[in-house]
């Protein structure tokens, strides 16, 4: 056999020639993307642009007003870009969490048979997810803003609950000596908690007789860490909030641009989780509930251990879309001066450095990656409830 | 196969079609016969929108200048408004040939963004706004308040400067545009709008109580404020340049948009008659026609009258020339003589 010969062979093998194309194409693209690169940066050297990452080191020196780190004037364009990526993550997560607990609400009211509440549950659905989401963030800023008073004339309850037009004011916990003991005590009833669980369900697998858990999980909860509060000397001091001057000092503050950023993106996605609520109850077929019901379970479990976990092999993939891109939403932050990382980082930052390219890189891999983990997390609790056919 | 051949083609092909910006904007606007010039969002007196949605201010005079001297006609002009955020990447990537946004001239600006700054059409400061009910008379009582800023800007580090300095504690909401920022001042959220001092009495036309707000005497900083080109196209830099000296070169030797006729016909003073384009070298070094600087003067005016209609005693923001006087008056703006 020639030389050539077993070219012509290897050739002709679908396998081998699939794979050579594919080798070909990566490697094109990463000629492309090299190329691309090495031309932006030519070309910015050209222009007399400073390009690279060594601005991350400088210092920032301007003001955040919601930081989760410690973070001034003086800190580096690194530090900006922690306290942007936290802010971000803060309002995705909080956002996620309340929209999923209203949509649901919202999406089983809009099923229910009393006519008023599921007619009230439309028009909130029609209504809110209609509108353009900018629209809704700047309505409940601005409403938010003017509804409330000026420090000085601030709502209150007592001396420890405030809230005027620069947000709510509540009393900052800051641990004392013998907190820590009284942490781990805590996480261990919550251990203890699980394993009374498990141990309920084997014991209703074996016997069939439901164990009463929820006073006994109580009582773990609560007896160990009360005991240790009080023989620890009650370890937590409670900040309280005062006018000082123009504003309040102290205590804890949960600022007006969080709070409308939330409201907004929580209703807003809320209203479409509602239908997809919906539409996962209704794909589970009817039949299923009135076996349910034969079997003599009370409509709530029917709906807990019957219903939803077949409604959310429907609903997850939805679900995952409209996490995604409330994560993407929350960009409109910089519309009204919450700092998340659009505003800080891509906004103030870019414009104080004038790195554009290196920032808006930094900034799309930031939400590439937290919605690529969003993707994953929820595509394992996919595989999860799937059908498990045999 | 051929799939293949073109998944590999098409990548090349586009790489090969990415080229450098090219550096001949005086060309290129001819070409067009229109200049793109990027102003601000709305700022008034400096460049906002009319009832009938044309471009008014001295910013906007600037671009109108440009388009004067390059194209015969000052309404050649195409506008594109940029935030501060959006502003400094449109003029680099060409999307706009010239920026007169109130941009202050700064050496990191100046030196790393591939930018050049071509004069000074405004010298200004930042200064403080604040609701007279809050009885504050100076900025160092200011400690522990909360302030309004537009993002982006320089005010937004010469704030953090000025409280480090002084060893007092401050809040900044930032806001996207002048416009929200104004609003969320107008609105209570903070105790103290900060801006440069032409822009606090721009937006204070705005409120809907505008003597409710008082703007405090003190200027914690300098901002020279001027039209910007991309770096690397000298031609187009004195246009720019040009452009703006000839309006103030107008102004000290008191040619007006009224009087420009008559003094071209009748005017004996040399350097009248270089100004408006009879002796000299005229247009030809700047590559422009021999009547660029007559249709400066014509169509837009001179520096004096610009800065009148649009911000000073003709116009709702009543701005004093102070350090935008002309040298022989006390002021520091100064043009190069043409000649």
């Amino acid at each position: 056999m020639s030389k050539s010969e077993a070219i012509a062979r290897w050739w002709n093998q679908g396998r081998n020639r699939a794979l050579l194309f594919q080798v070909l194409l990566i490697l094109g693209t990463v000629l492309f993307f090299f190329l691309i690169g090495a031309n932006a940066l030519g070309n910015l050297e050209q222009q007399g642009i400073t390009s690279g990452f060594a601005f991350l080191s400088q210092k920032a020196g301007f003001g955040i007003i919601q930081t989760l780190v410690s973070y001034n004037e003086s800190s580096t364009y690194a530090r900006t870009f922690l306290v942007g990526l936290l802010n971000t993550i803060l309002i995705s997560v909080l956002g996620i969490i309340c929209a999923t607990v209203l949509g649901f609400l919202v999406g089983v009211a809009r099923l229910s048979s009393n006519w008023l509440i599921a007619k009230l549950a439309a028009i909130y659905i029609e209504i809110f997810r209609n509108l353009p989401l900018l629209l809704q963030v700047f309505f409940w800023y601005f409403a938010v803003l003017r509804a409330l008073p000026l420090p000085r004339n601030s709502l209150h309850i007592g001396n420890w609950f405030f809230l005027n037009i620069r947000g709510i004011y509540i009393p900052r916990p800051l641990p004392e000596q013998g907190f820590a003991l009284l942490g781990m005590i805590f996480l261990m009833s919550i251990a203890g908690v699980c394993a009374l669980k498990i141990y309920a369900r084997k014991y209703q697998e074996k016997t069939g007789t439901e164990l009463p858990i929820l006073s006994a999980s109580l009582a773990i909860f609560i007896i160990p860490s009360a005991i240790t509060w009080f023989a620890t000397g009650r370890p937590l001091y409670w900040e309280l909030p005062s006018l000082q001057g123009l504003n309040f000092k102290g205590g804890m503050v949960v600022i007006p641009e969080l709070a409308a950023l939330l409201l907004a993106l929580t209703v807003y996605t809320s209203s479409l989780i509602a239908e997809i609520v919906r539409s996962g109850i209704l794909s589970v077929s009817h039949a299923q509930t009135e076996a349910a019901r034969s079997l003599g379970l009370p409509q709530r479990k029917i709906l807990r251990l019957v219903v939803i976990p077949q409604a959310m092999r429907v609903m997850i993939p939805q679900m995952t879309s409209q996490y995604l891109n409330l994560v993407k939403n929350s960009s409109l932050a910089t519309a009204i001066g919450y700092p998340d990382l659009v505003s800080v980082f891509a906004g103030t930052s870019l414009n104080q450095t004038g790195q554009a390219i290196e920032i808006i890189a930094m900034t799309m891999a930031v939400y590439l990656t937290i919605n690529l983990t969003i993707s994953w997390l929820m595509n394992q609790y996919n595989a999860r409830v799937l059908l498990q056919e045999q | 196969m051929n799939k293949c051949a073109i998944s590999i083609m098409v990548p090349l092909l586009l790489m090969m079609s990415v080229v450098p910006i090219i550096a001949g904007t005086l060309d290129e606007v001819k070409k067009r016969d229109t200049l793109v010039c990027g102003v601000s969002t709305g700022l008034p007196g400096f460049s906002s929108t009319d009832e009938k949605g044309h471009w008014k201010g001295l910013d906007v005079d600037g671009c109108r200048a440009i388009a004067a001297a390059v194209l015969g006609d000052a309404g050649k002009v195409k506008y594109v408004p940029l935030n501060a955020k959006e502003r400094f990447t449109a003029l680099q990537s060409g999307e706009v040939d010239v920026l007169v946004r109130g941009t202050t001239w700064t050496k990191h600006r100046d030196t790393s963004l591939g930018l050049n700054f071509a004069g000074v059409n405004y010298y200004d400061g930042q200064g403080f706004m604040v609701s007279k009910k809050l009885g504050i008379k100076s900025a160092k009582e200011l400690d522990g308040g909360i302030f309004c800023v537009h993002a982006g800007t320089t005010s937004e580090l010469n704030l953090a400067d000025y409280f480090a300095k002084n060893n007092m504690k401050y809040e900044a909401i930032v806001f996207d545009t002048h416009d929200q920022a104004a609003k969320g001042f107008e609105a209570g959220r903070c105790d103290c709008l900060t801006a440069d001092q032409s822009q606090l009495y721009a937006l204070r036309t705005h409120l809907s109580k505008p003597y409710d707000a008082m703007i405090l005497k003190d200027i914690i900083s300098k901002e020279p404020l001027g039209p910007v080109v991309r770096q690397g196209d000298d031609a187009w830099f004195n246009v720019v340049r040009w452009s703006f000296f000839a309006m103030l070169n107008a102004d000290e030797l008191g040619v007006t948009s009224a009087n420009v006729d008559a003094m071209r016909k009748r005017s004996v003073n040399p350097a009248i008659r270089r100004l408006v384009g009879l002796d000299g070298d005229k247009g030809q070094s700047l590559g422009l026609p021999d009547d660029w600087s007559y249709q400066i003067i014509k169509q837009v005016g001179n520096y004096a009258e610009s800065f009148r209609r649009n911000v000073g005693s003709g116009s709702s923001l009543k701005i004093e020339r102070g350090l935008n006087a002309l040298w022989k008056d006390g002021g520091i703006q100064y043009a190069p003589p043409m000649r």
